[in-house]
């Protein structure tokens, strides 16, 4: 887990699309559910199986609706890995939203600043291989997720 | 989308068809809570085997429906959860603690028609009570 301050924050410094790569913009409840459809379309790609496939998806539902729920709106980038050594998905959720004061805190199981969610992201964390996260107060948060195909 | 719901003698079933934005799953609590109480429904079977994620949000409106129809007085029953969605649930730690689930379509209704006999008490009308699967 890192929590430094990511330079990249907010959608200012969307790069240019790579192949394999989508972008989902954020900002309403409708748009959770087309970003959770195309992780779970670009997973397939790779031969995830159909566990793996819906852990992927849930885990981008619930880091979209984070986005609607404290920034409003943000977006979802879906990266596909494919090199020799590894293949994998890497999910960014991306906002310029308040940002998250402690961390750690909101990493504990149970903590919520909103009484609706409760388990959000380390629930996120329990579903997939890697996560990461980085917020500035008044800037935004990056949440990074990876989950790797196992052979 | 909206979820149909049909009435099937003292039962409502609702079946969700695809999945389903926020404000779709607000519309089917809504309307299930108010419908069991206007057709004086005993039970209610919400099927989501079409449900291919069930999020935090999700998760908890199904549970919600579920208590809200338990103080209206009915039984709620909720089936054909995918084995992948319930690994994610539990990996995600989210529960439906206190909400009636089944397998299928088939075994919901069996488990409200043993509610439904064993309960005579709450039972609302002498009419309803020998109602079965029509």
């Amino acid at each position: 887990m890192s929590a430094a301050v990511s330079p990249g924050l907010g959608p200012g410094d969307k790069s240019k699309a790579e192949s394999g790569e989508s972008c989902i913009p954020i900002a309403s409840d409708l748009d959770i559910i087309k970003a959770r459809q195309t992780g779970r379309t670009e997973a397939s790609k790779l031969g995830f199986s159909s566990t793996d496939l819906t852990l992927i998806a849930t885990a981008i539902s619930e880091l979209a609706r984070n986005i609607v729920m404290y920034a409003k709106e943000g977006e979802i980038v879906v990266r596909l890995v494919r090199s020799a050594e590894k293949q994998g998905i890497i999910v960014i959720a991306r906002d310029r939203g308040p940002g998250i004061a402690d961390i750690r805190q909101t990493l504990q199981n149970g903590y919520s600043t909103s009484r609706s969610l409760g388990l959000g992201l380390p629930g996120v964390r329990r579903l997939v291989d890697e996560f990461e996260i980085d917020s500035q107060v008044g800037q935004g948060t990056v949440v990074t997720i990876k989950k790797w195909k196992t052979r | 989308m909206q979820v149909p719901i049909l009435k099937q003698g003292p039962y409502l079933i609702a079946t969700i068809q695809s999945a389903l934005s926020d404000a779709d799953l607000v519309q089917l609590r809504d309307d299930i809570v108010l419908r069991v109480g206007r057709l004086r429904s005993t039970g209610v079977i919400i099927d989501v085997t079409a449900l291919d994620v069930m999020d935090s949000f999700a998760t908890r409106t199904l549970r919600d429906i579920a208590q809200m129809i338990r103080l209206r007085g009915a039984e709620t029953v909720i089936v054909g959860i995918q084995p992948e969605v319930a690994f994610s649930l539990v990996q995600l730690g989210l529960s439906l603690a206190g909400v009636a689930t089944a397998l299928d379509f088939e075994e919901g209704l069996a488990f409200l028609d043993r509610q439904h006999k064993g309960a005579g008490a709450r039972v609302r009308s002498s009419g309803e009570r020998s109602m079965r699967r029509e």
